[in-house]
C-alpha cells in the first residue's frame, strides 16, 4: 500500500514542484508588470476550477490535447516525431465540415459519427503521406510534417475564402468563414455548460488507445519497432510499414482532434491565416500533454486536463490583471521546460525506489 | 500517507479560496465599463490597435471617473476569446466589444444569455438578429480608391505596387479599392498584386516590395501588421507609400503620401449613449468617408502635388455624396 | 505570362531576393548543424531566434550602435542556448519538448519585453548593403552576389567555416564521435557533455544572430513574432541537407529561391491562386528531397540524452 502510494508520489510529485517553480519565477514576472501574483494566481484556479463553468472550459480545452496526444503516444512508442498535429487537425477539420456542409439535411445521428469519421480519416492521410515518404523515399519525418503544416494552412485559407465560404454573408468584406452547422450536428452539450460529447469519446479513445498498444499485436510490433529496430527487423517485422502505420494513426487522432472542435467547440471554420488560430496549438500543446503523461495514453488524461486547466487559467489571470497576454506564453513555456527537466528527478526517485525493493527482498531472504 | 493528506489539503484549501477571488464589475457608481476582446496585439500598428486607441481617446474624453476599459489582447483563438467574452459579460461590463470577424459565431451563442450587456462585433455587417448586438465594419474599400486615384496620379512609372496579407475580409475590400481607384484615374495603369499568405511575415513581405520596385512599382501600398517589412523597403528605394488602418507616416516620414485611419470612436460616440439608454443592440454600422470614421490623413512632410490633392478631395467628396461608387468585386 | 518569367530583370530579382531571404534561414540552420550532428534536437531555435532579434533591435535603437547590437544578440542567443544545454544534456529532458517550452518561453518573453520597452513599431538604421569593390560592377552576377548586406556575407560565411570545423577539425571530429557513438567517444577521454554544451551554445549564437539578421539589417524592425515560424522551418532544413553545412545551404536557397519566385509569379500576374503560390515553397523543399535523399542517416545518438552508466 505504502509502495503504491510512494509510486504515485514520485510521478506527480517532481512535475507538481516544478510547476511550482515556474508559477514562482511567473510570480516575480507579474511583480516586476505591476500585478498581485498572488490575485492573479487565485485567479487562475478560480479560472481553471472555480465553477462549473470553469471546469468545463477546463475540459473542452483538455479535449484537443488528449486526442492529440494519443496520436502522439502512438508515433514516440514508435520512436517516430510527430510535430505536423497542427496540420492534421486543419485537415481533420476542413474535411469534417465540407461533409456537414454538403449534406446539411441529412440526420444528427448519421453526420456526427460520419464527420468525426472522416476527420479521423483525412488526418490519417495526412500524417500518413508523412509515414509513407519517410518508409519508401527515407525523408525524414520532422521535416516532412514540418513543411505539410504550413501547405495545410494554404489549402485551409484556400478552401475557406472559396468554395467553402459562407455565401450568405451580409457585410461588405467577405470573412473568410464556412457557414455554421445545423444545429443537429452539434455534439451533444451538458447544458448550460460548453461540455461536450468529445470529452467522453476522448477519454474512452484513451482506453481503447491502451488496450490497442497494450494487448493487440499490431500494437506490440509498434512499441516494438520504437524500442529496437534491428532486433524487431530480425524478428520479422516490418519496420518501415509499422512506421507509417504509426505515422497514420498519429495523424488521425490529431484529424479527428480538429473535427471535435468543429462539431463540438466552435460548430464552423474560420481563418486568420495561421494553424494556430484554429487549434490554439494544441497540435504543439498535445505533445506536451503526451509527454507530461509518460507517453501512456492513461497517463494523457490527467495530463491533458492539468495542461488545459493552465492554459484556461491563464487567460483568466490576464483578464484579471490586464497583464499583457504574451506574459502568459512566456509562462506556459517555462511551465514546460520546469516539468521536463523535472523528468532526471523522477527517474532518479524511480531508480532509488527499484534499489530499495531489490534490498528490501535481499534482507528478508 | 502524510504526503497524500498535505496534498489533498492543498487542493481543497486552493479550491475554497478561489471562490473568494473575484473580478471588479458592475457596481452602481455609474461607471461605463466596457471590455475588449481583440486577435492580435494591442500595438499592431493596424486592427486592434485602431480599437485601443479610439477606446483610451473615449476615456480621455469622458475622463476616468465616468468610464473605463479592459483589454484581452492576442486572442485568435475562437475558444480562448468565447471564455474572455462570457467571463467579462458575466462580470457586469456593460459593453463587451468582440473585435475580430471570427468572433461572430461565439457571440450568436453568448448574447442571449446576456440581456443587459450590450456586444459589439467587428468587423461584420451582421447582427444576427440578436436584440444585444451591435455590428460594424469599415469600408476600407472607400479609403483604398481614394488612395488609389492619388497613387495613380502620382506615378510616374505607371506601375502600382500591392503587398496584401491573404486574399480575404478587409484586407482583400483595400486592394480592390485600391486597383479600383487606381484604374478609375489611369485606366492602363499597371497594379501589381502579391498576397503573401499571412499577417505577419514581415521578412516575406519585405521580399515582395523589393520585388514590385524591380517590377517597375515607384507607388507601393499594403494593408496588415507585416506591412512594416514594405514600408522599410519603400524607404530604402524611395518608392512612395499609402497606408491604411492606422497612420504609418512615423514610420517612414519621407515617404508615406497619406494613409486611411479608423477612427471607430465615430461609432462610439453613437453607440454607448444608445447603452446608456437602454438600446443594447440592433444595427449594424459602418465607419466610412461619410461619417468620419475613416479618414485620410496626408503626411505634412510629403510635397504633394495641389492637383493631386484636389484630386483626392475632389474623390472622397464624390464618394461621401455618392456620386462615385466604389466598385469591389464580390 | 510565363514567358515573362524568363527576362532578365525577373531572373536577377529572383536571385538576388532569394539569396537575401536565405539569410536567417542560413544563420540558424547552421547552427542547428552543429548541435544535431552532436546529438541533441533544439526545437527552440525560433524563440532564441526572437530573443536575439528582440535584443539587437533594443540595443541599436537605444545606443544607434550597430556592433552592440549583434553582441547583444549574440549574448543572449548564447545564454539560451547555454540553458538549453543544460536542459538538455544535464537534466537530460526529452528534447522534442524542452524545445518547444524554449520557443513559447522565446515568443511570449521578446514580445512582452517589446511591449514594455519600447511598445511602438519603432525602425532603426541597420547594417547597410556592401558593395564589395570590383565585384559588385560585374553585370548581372555583381547584382546579385556582390551588392547584399553585411550580415548576408557572413550567413554564406558561416558555411564553409561550419564546413571546415566539422570535417578538419579534431573539435569536429569530437563532435561526430558523440553524436555518433557517445559510449565509444566517451570511453575514448571525449567528455560528451562538454562536447554538446559547446554545440548547443554555439547554436544558440547562431540562432539569436540569425535573429539580429532580420531586425538589425534585414527588416530593421521589431514585431511581435517577427520570425514567423522561420526557427522551425531552419531546423528542418537540418534534415534537409542531411547534416551536411553545404547540403544545408543548397535547402535553404532552395527554399528561399522558390519563396522569391512565388512572388514574382504573383507580381507579374500569373494566375495562380495566391494560397497555391504561397505552398510552393514548402511543396518544393518535399518533391527535391523525394527525389534526392539517397543513404542519409541521422547521427545514431540524435535526441538521445547520454548517461554515464556505472
Amino acid at each position: 500500500m505504502r509502495n503504491r502510494l510512494n509510486q504515485i508520489l514520485d510521478v506527480i510529485l517532481p512535475p507538481l514542484i516544478a510547476i511550482t517553480g515556474a508559477l514562482l519565477i511567473g510570480a516575480v514576472m507579474l511583480m516586476l508588470l505591476g500585478a498581485n501574483p498572488i490575485q492573479g494566481y487565485l485567479a487562475l484556479l478560480e479560472g481553471a476550477f472555480g465553477s462549473t463553468n470553469a471546469l468545463a472550459d477546463t475540459v473542452v480545452k483538455a479535449t484537443p490535447l488528449l486526442l492529440v496526444g494519443l496520436g502522439i503516444c502512438i508515433a514516440f512508442r514508435a520512436n517516430v516525431i510527430n510535430i505536423g498535429g497542427e496540420g492534421q487537425m486543419i485537415l481533420g477539420a476542413l474535411s469534417a465540415t465540407a461533409l456537414g456542409m454538403a449534406l446539411p439535411t441529412a440526420p444528427g445521428w448519421m453526420m456526427i459519427p460520419a464527420a468525426l469519421i472522416v476527420g479521423f480519416i483525412a488526418g490519417g492521410v495526412w500524417g500518413g503521406i508523412a509515414g509513407y515518404l519517410k518508409a519508401r523515399f527515407n525523408v525524414n519525418e520532422i521535416l516532412t510534417t514540418i513543411m505539410m503544416n504550413a501547405i495545410a494552412v494554404q489549402l485551409m485559407n484556400m478552401l475557406l475564402r472559396g468554395p467553402m465560404i459562407d455565401t450568405l454573408q451580409k457585410g461588405a468584406a467577405r470573412i473568410p468563414q464556412t457557414p455554421r452547422l445545423p444545429e443537429i450536428f452539434y455534439l451533444p452539450r451538458l447544458a448550460p455548460t460548453r461540455l461536450h460529447l468529445g470529452a467522453l469519446i476522448a477519454v474512452i479513445l484513451a482506453f481503447l488507445v491502451y488496450f490497442f498498444l497494450w494487448r493487440t499485436t499490431t500494437g506490440y510490433r509498434i512499441r516494438a519497432v520504437g524500442l529496437n529496430t534491428y532486433a524487431s527487423r530480425y524478428a520479422g517485422i516490418s519496420v518501415e510499414w509499422n512506421i507509417v502505420l504509426a505515422l497514420l494513426l498519429s495523424g488521425a487522432f490529431s484529424g479527428l482532434a480538429g473535427a471535435v472542435q468543429v462539431y463540438g467547440v466552435n460548430h464552423f471554420m474560420i481563418t486568420d491565416g495561421t494553424a494556430a488560430g484554429f487549434t490554439g496549438s494544441a497540435g504543439f500543446n498535445g505533445i506536451v500533454a503526451a509527454l507530461f503523461g509518460q507517453l501512456h495514453p492513461i497517463g494523457t488524461i490527467p495530463a491533458s486536463f492539468f495542461f488545459g486547466a493552465l492554459l484556461v487559467g491563464a487567460n483568466k489571470l490576464q483578464r484579471v490583471t490586464q497583464v499583457p497576454a504574451a506574459l502568459l506564453t512566456a509562462l506556459n513555456g517555462l511551465v514546460v521546460v520546469f516539468v521536463v527537466s523535472s523528468e532526471i528527478w523522477r527517474r532518479q526517485r524511480a531508480r532509488r525506489r527499484a534499489i530499495q525493493q531489490v534490498e528490501v527482498k535481499e534482507a528478508s531472504s | 500517507m502524510k504526503k497524500m493528506l498535505i496534498l489533498n489539503l492543498v487542493l481543497v484549501l486552493s479550491l475554497i479560496l478561489t471562490g473568494c477571488a473575484g473580478l471588479g464589475g458592475s457596481k452602481e457608481d455609474g461607471k461605463f465599463r466596457v471590455a475588449v476582446v481583440m486577435p492580435s496585439a494591442v500595438n499592431d500598428l493596424a486592427f486592434s490597435q485602431s480599437m485601443y486607441e479610439a477606446l483610451q481617446a473615449i476615456q480621455a474624453e469622458m475622463g476616468e471617473e465616468k468610464f473605463e476599459f479592459v483589454y484581452s489582447d492576442n486572442l485568435f483563438v475562437v475558444d480562448d476569446a468565447a471564455s474572455a467574452i462570457r467571463d467579462y459579460a458575466s462580470q457586469g461590463y456593460n459593453l463587451v466589444i468582440a473585435h475580430g470577424s471570427q468572433y461572430g459565431g461565439t457571440l450568436e451563442e453568448i448574447a442571449p444569455d446576456f440581456p443587459e450587456t450590450s456586444f459589439m462585433w467587428g468587423t461584420a455587417g451582421d447582427t444576427m438578429g440578436l436584440a444585444n448586438v451591435f455590428a460594424y465594419e469599415a469600408y476600407s474599400q472607400e479609403g483604398g480608391y481614394v488612395n488609389g486615384v492619388m497613387a495613380a496620379a502620382l506615378s510616374q512609372s505607371n506601375v502600382l505596387g500591392v503587398v496584401g496579407p491573404v486574399e480575404v475580409g478587409d484586407a482583400k475590400l483595400y486592394v480592390d479599392g485600391f486597383i479600383a481607384g487606381a484604374k478609375a484615374t489611369k485606366p492602363d495603369i499597371t497594379v501589381n498584386v502579391n498576397y503573401i499568405g499571412s499577417f505577419s511575415d514581415v521578412a516575406l513581405a519585405s521580399e515582395a516590395a523589393q520585388t514590385h520596385a524591380d517590377a517597375g512599382a515607384d507607388v507601393l501600398t499594403g494593408t496588415a501588421q507585416m506591412v512594416v517589412g514594405a514600408i522599410g523597403v519603400a524607404k530604402e528605394r524611395g518608392l512612395a507609400w499609402f497606408g491604411t488602418q492606422a497612420n504609418q507616416t512615423s514610420l517612414a516620414p519621407d515617404i508615406v503620401v497619406a494613409s486611411q485611419v479608423y477612427d471607430w470612436t465615430v461609432l462610439l460616440d453613437e453607440i454607448i449613449p444608445l447603452i446608456k439608454d437602454g438600446t443594447y443592440g440592433g444595427t449594424a454600422y459602418a465607419i466610412t468617408l461619410e461619417n468620419g470614421g475613416l479618414v485620410i490623413e496626408y503626411n505634412d512632410g510629403y510635397d504633394l502635388p495641389a492637383d493631386v490633392k484636389t484630386m483626392a478631395e475632389d474623390t472622397i467628396k464624390g464618394i461621401v455624396d455618392g456620386s462615385i461608387t466604389v466598385d469591389v468585386a464580390q | 505570362m510565363i514567358s515573362d518569367l524568363f527576362s532578365a530583370t525577373v531572373i536577377i530579382g529572383i536571385l538576388a531576393s532569394g539569396i537575401r531571404l536565405a539569410t536567417p534561414y542560413l544563420y540558424a540552420a547552421i547552427g542547428e548543424t552543429f548541435g544535431q550532428r552532436s546529438g541533441v534536437l533544439n526545437l527552440g531555435v525560433d524563440g532564441i531566434m526572437l530573443m536575439g532579434a528582440f535584443s539587437g533591435f533594443y540595443l541599436v535603437f537605444l545606443t544607434g550602435n550597430l556592433w552592440l547590437g549583434l553582441l547583444a544578440a549574440i549574448i543572449v542567443g548564447g545564454l539560451l542556448g547555454l540553458a538549453t544545454a543544460f536542459i538538455n544534456v544535464t537534466l537530460q529532458a526529452d528534447q522534442g519538448i524542452s524545445g518547444i517550452g524554449i520557443f513559447l518561453f522565446g515568443l511570449g518573453m521578446s514580445d512582452l519585453l517589446f511591449q514594455k520597452l519600447i511598445n511602438n513599431v519603432e525602425t532603426v538604421s541597420g547594417f547597410p548593403p556592401v558593395h564589395i569593390p570590383i565585384l559588385s560592377d560585374l553585370p548581372v552576377v555583381g547584382e546579385i552576389f556582390f551588392q547584399q548586406n553585411i550580415m548576408v556575407y557572413g550567413a554564406y560565411l558561416m558555411v564553409p567555416i561550419a564546413y571546415f570545423i566539422l570535417n578538419k577539425t579534431t573539435l569536429g571530429l569530437k563532435i561526430q564521435a558523440v553524436g555518433e557513438n557517445p559510449e565509444a567517444a566517451d570511453s575514448l577521454g571525449v567528455s560528451v557533455s562538454a562536447v554538446r554544451y559547446f554545440t548547443v551554445t554555439l547554436g544558440g549564437v547562431l540562432s539569436g544572430v540569425a535573429g539580429a539578421s532580420l531586425s538589425i539589417a534585414l527588416l530593421n524592425v521589431f514585431q511581435q513574432n517577427l520570425t514567423n515560424g522561420l526557427g522551425f522551418i531552419a531546423v528542418a532544413l537540418v534534415y534537409f541537407g542531411g547534416w551536411r553545412p553545404t547540403w544545408v545551404l543548397f535547402g535553404s536557397l532552395l527554399f528561399s529561391l522558390v519563396n522569391a519566385l512565388q512572388v514574382w509569379v504573383q507580381v507579374i500576374g500569373i494566375p495562380i491562386p495566391s494560397d497555391i503560390a504561397v505552398m510552393l515553397p514548402y511543396v518544393m523543399t518535399i518533391l527535391v528531397l523525394i527525389i534526392s535523399a539517397g543513404r542519409v542517416r541521422a547521427p545514431k545518438a540524435l535526441t538521445k540524452a547520454y548517461e554515464r552508466s556505472g
